[in-house]
């Protein structure tokens, strides 16, 4: 059959409801669009969450999950709030993006898809969030010179914070862990799993 | 009849003792106003002030003016049953809208008040209820649809006989076509039985009601109370008397063929929400050559919003598809159910019932369609998503589209055409059917009384009205069937029914002056008025709703009302002293609609708001009934000016008697030629429209238009009158 034969049918929301954290609230928007005018990020994006859904609708599987649209998404719960449907529009944009990521399918180079990645891995090493080498990693993404740059500019803040004892600069060799670090990264490979087993990833 | 004695009795209290010499009143009242009895009292209201009237009353007092508040105010204290009353509005109308340091034409604004309540007294006759009355406890319900047995269960209910005619050989119109219908009540989740059967069984065996069926009314006759209806049914002609009748002739669903955009009359699975209840019905959700359903999709506003076909919407189609989306998918959950809306409108708690649909799997989308085509074994309904803001399509086994109600509103009086059946065939001069309002729905004031016709002891119910869901007829029905006992019970005590109820008076002609110009039999804006074979204006009193637009009408003045007539409003402006033409006070007449325009006069007073002192007004029933001979009377005797206060006339009008207003202003522009021939410039008559919320504007109204009169000068009139 042609391609049109998969729009507006409910496969995609299907999809959308089993793997997406918070996707089963998906069929309920009303489109009022009270979430589109009320994100601070509006004009910046592709699609306001309103869109994301009737796209979801539509079925533009390819569109939806390579959008960048919910990665940027600042955390703000202004849509939340003003939902009249009561949607948890913020965790299904996180819920969306978590879920193009895994596929594989998220924007390449994405700021704040990059950045979200690099805070991951450094959470995850130690147990905490090393902030000097999370700032470094963050400079120097770009390459050196761009690093030396990016760093330079923020130098006296750098430096402030170093002399109030918010940055400890031997931090960078190794830096401290949680006491129990295996312990830790057991119990993130089992929310893993359980994950898994309940969004049906194999991976 | 008795001898008139007349009093006039003056308050002192609410301040007006202090702003006005109540002595000097007195003396107007007796030695002007020609007043047999004059008493002064410093709390008219007070228990003792009302004791000292009955008193009075009691010794063969008639006729009494009560100088004191407006007419609007302490009605249940100056409640005299029996004798005519007038009321001089010397506290709303005079001393708290009189600014202050004008002490002089203050008091001479409540002397010329004084004599304008005495010289109406004395003109007033007590009306005593019309004739042609008569009792009959049975309403005729035109239709056995849901809201005709609605109306009908309610009336007998309630104690009434009922009897209706049905056109079918079975009750139950379309509500008993329906496989479930849209919940009227909490948890608003899933669609529920009609109770159509219930109903039926209700009605069946119900001792006060009687069913035609396969019968059409050929002929109705008469007035509330003594209706005749001539029913034409298999067992030929029957004669049924009712007090009242309920029209509940319904609707018919618009016809998809004139839809062939959308396949309408074109593919044979693109059906209307009808079709839908058939296939739920018998349970066969199949396509015409007989494949199963996968797909659906609902086309909302099918001919509806649409200048070209219905240019209203339907109100109920919206949940109407919900509803038969869910047939789907209780049918088979797998089913796609789409819905294509612009504007998706859930009347009441319909909004629950829709997210129960989105739980249940229904897609909605916001998309105008544009065309439905072939597209291999099924259909394409091709559309813009305005969402995404993109041509698109879907898609679909079965293309439902929701059209709209057209309401079975027989004759179209106004617009006659070809091919209409007459639903009531009145033999009522102004046509055989009730007026419609808009878009062909019988109705006549959405904004202020929705249950009130244009013919009296008639009511429209349910989606001949206006367009609507189940539930709302059901208590549409229940209202219109109240209405029809209001209308029946009063007719038989010969009253007016709604907005004037209880009124006793009634027009009177006088016949031997009558010029058979057929202007009250084609102006009554009710239907009341016919004409006899000598085309002599017949009075149907039962049917009037004493609004006054024949009096206002008739130019040879021979209608009146006993306590409102040519004469009274004409000896009102007459006894206003009209000062020289250099006195430098002109005099402005205002007629003001009792309903809405006097009560802002009113409240302007309340608010304390000024106005020039200048003015006289005079409360009129309705603009409608303002005959132009007092607006000569006026300006012959010397006024300056006339400003008409009516209410808002044309489309949504605010006329308690719906044409009343329209026709004075009608009336009003031909009035140029009488100022012509009294050599007076146009501006001399005005007209305004006022709601009952205009105090504020009113007030600055009045100021403008003595302003406009000072800059035109006096009128050169004075003195001859």
């Amino acid at each position: 059959m042609s391609e049109s034969f998969e729009r507006y049918r409910s496969n995609f929301l299907r999809e959308v409801e089993e793997k997406v954290e918070e996707g089963e609230w998906v069929k309920m928007c009303m489109q009022c669009g009270v979430c589109a005018g009320s994100c601070p990020f509006g004009p910046h994006w592709e699609h306001s969450p309103q869109k994301i859904f009737m796209m979801i609708r539509a079925g533009k599987r390819e569109e939806v999950l390579s959008s960048d649209s919910m990665w940027m998404c600042t955390s703000c719960y202004n849509c939340i709030v003003r939902c009249p449907r009561k949607l948890p529009i913020t965790h299904i944009m996180h819920g969306l993006a978590n879920y193009s990521h895994r596929l594989g399918m998220a924007p390449k180079g994405q700021p704040t898809r990059q950045f979200a990645k690099l805070f991951w891995d450094n959470l995850v090493k130690k147990g905490r969030v090393n902030e000097l080498k999370l700032t470094m990693k963050h400079y120097f993404r770009n390459g050196f010179s761009a690093g030396i740059r990016e760093a330079m500019a923020m130098k006296e803040i750098g430096q402030g914070m170093m002399k109030a004892g918010r940055i400890n600069p031997m931090e960078f060799f190794g830096g401290h862990a949680v006491k129990d670090l295996s312990g830790f990264h057991a119990m993130l490979a089992k929310a893993r799993e359980i994950e898994d087993r309940k969004k049906g990833f194999s991976d | 009849m008795s001898e008139m004695k007349t009093a006039a009795y003056l308050c002192s209290g609410c301040g007006i003792g202090e702003k006005l010499d109540i002595a000097s009143l007195s003396k107007v009242a007796q030695r002007e106003g020609k007043m047999m009895l004059v008493k002064e009292h410093e709390f008219l209201c007070s228990a003792e002030g009302v004791g000292m009237i009955r008193a009075d009353i009691a010794e063969g007092v008639t006729h009494a003016a009560i100088a004191a508040c407006s007419r609007r105010a302490k009605t249940e204290a100056f409640d005299f049953p029996g004798t005519a009353l007038s009321r001089v509005n010397l506290r709303e109308g005079v001393i708290w809208v009189v600014a202050e340091g004008h002490e002089e034409i203050r008091q001479e604004m409540a002397e010329d008040y004084l004599r304008m309540g005495c010289a109406e007294l004395k003109k007033m006759k007590m009306p005593e209820g019309n004739p042609g009355r008569k009792l009959n406890r049975r309403i005729l319900v035109a239709g056995g649809g849901f809201s005709g047995l609605t109306a009908a269960l309610a009336a007998a209910d309630a104690g009434y006989e009922a009897v209706i005619v049905e056109k079918e050989d079975h009750l139950g119109g379309h509500a008993a076509k329906l496989a479930k219908r849209v919940p009227f009540r909490e948890p608003y989740r899933e669609p529920v039985d009609t109770g159509i059967d219930a109903l039926l069984e209700k009605v069946g065996a119900h001792p006060k009601i009687s069913v035609h069926l396969e019968s059409t009314i050929a002929e109705t006759s008469g007035a509330p109370g003594r209706f005749f209806v001539k029913i034409s049914g298999p067992a030929g002609e029957k004669i049924e008397e009712a007090g009242a009748i309920v029209q509940a002739s319904g609707f018919s669903g618009y016809d998809i063929a004139k839809l062939p955009h959308l396949g309408g009359g074109k593919y044979p699975d693109v059906v209307d929400q009808a079709g839908v209840e058939e296939m739920a019905k018998s349970g066969n959700f199949t396509k015409k050559d007989g494949r199963a359903i996968s797909s659906v999709a609902f086309v909302q506003c099918a001919g509806q919003r649409d200048p070209e076909h219905l240019p209203y919407c339907s109100g109920h189609c919206c949940a109407t598809s919900i509803k038969q989306a869910m047939y789907f998918k209780e049918a088979n959950p797998d089913t796609e159910t789409v819905v294509l809306f612009t504007d998706l409108r859930v009347p009441g708690m319909g909004e629950d019932f829709y997210r129960s649909a989105q739980e249940k799997g229904v897609i909605f989308a916001k998309g105008k369609v544009s065309s439905v085509s072939e597209a291999g074994n099924g259909l394409r309904v091709n559309f813009r998503d305005l969402i995404l803001d993109e041509e698109t399509s879907l898609d679909a086994d079965l293309v439902v589209l929701a059209t709209g109600q057209v309401p079975n509103s027989g004759v179209n009086i106004d617009l006659p055409e070809e091919g209409q059946v007459s639903v009531l065939n009145l033999n009522y001069r102004q046509g055989r059917d009730m007026p419609q309002l808009v878009h062909g729905f019988t109705d006549s004031h959405f904004i202020c009384f929705p249950y009130e016709t244009r013919r009296t002891g008639i009511y429209a119910a349910g989606p001949v009205r206006r367009p609507m869901d189940m539930m709302q007829a059901s208590v549409d029905a229940t209202g219109a069937t109240l209405k029809a006992i209001q209308a029946l019970e009063n007719a038989a005590l010969g009253r007016a029914a709604h907005p004037r109820s209880g009124d006793l008076s009634y027009p009177h002609v006088r016949l031997e002056g009558c010029t058979q110009c057929k202007r009250c039999t084609v102006e009554c804006p009710f239907g009341a008025i016919d004409e006899d074979e000598k085309r002599y204006p017949v009075f149907n009193e039962s049917r009037c709703r004493r609004c006054g637009t024949c009096m206002g009408a008739c130019p040879v003045r021979v209608i009146s009302f006993e306590n409102y007539s040519v004469d009274t409003v004409g000896a009102q402006l007459k006894a206003v002293e009209i000062p020289d033409e250099f006195s430098e006070k002109p005099r402005i007449l205002i007629l003001a609609c009792e309903n809405d325009a006097y009560p802002a006069l009113d409240m302007a007073g309340v608010q304390r708001l000024t106005y020039s002192a200048f003015v006289r007004a005079i409360p009129v029933r309705c603009l409608g009934s303002v005959n132009t001979i007092w607006i000569t009377d006026a300006l012959n005797s010397g006024y300056d000016g006339v400003m008409m206060m009516g209410c808002k006339h044309g489309e949504n009008y605010q006329c308690h008697f719906v044409k009343g207003s329209e026709l004075a202003n009608y009336r009003m522009s031909k009035i140029d030629d009488t100022l012509n021939q009294l050599g007076l410039e146009a501006e001399r008559v005005a007209t305004h429209e006022v709601a009952i919320t205009d105090s504020a504007r009113v007030a600055k109204m009045i100021d403008d238009y003595v302003a406009s009169i000072n800059e035109i000068g006096m009128s050169p009139m004075k003195g001859f009158g």
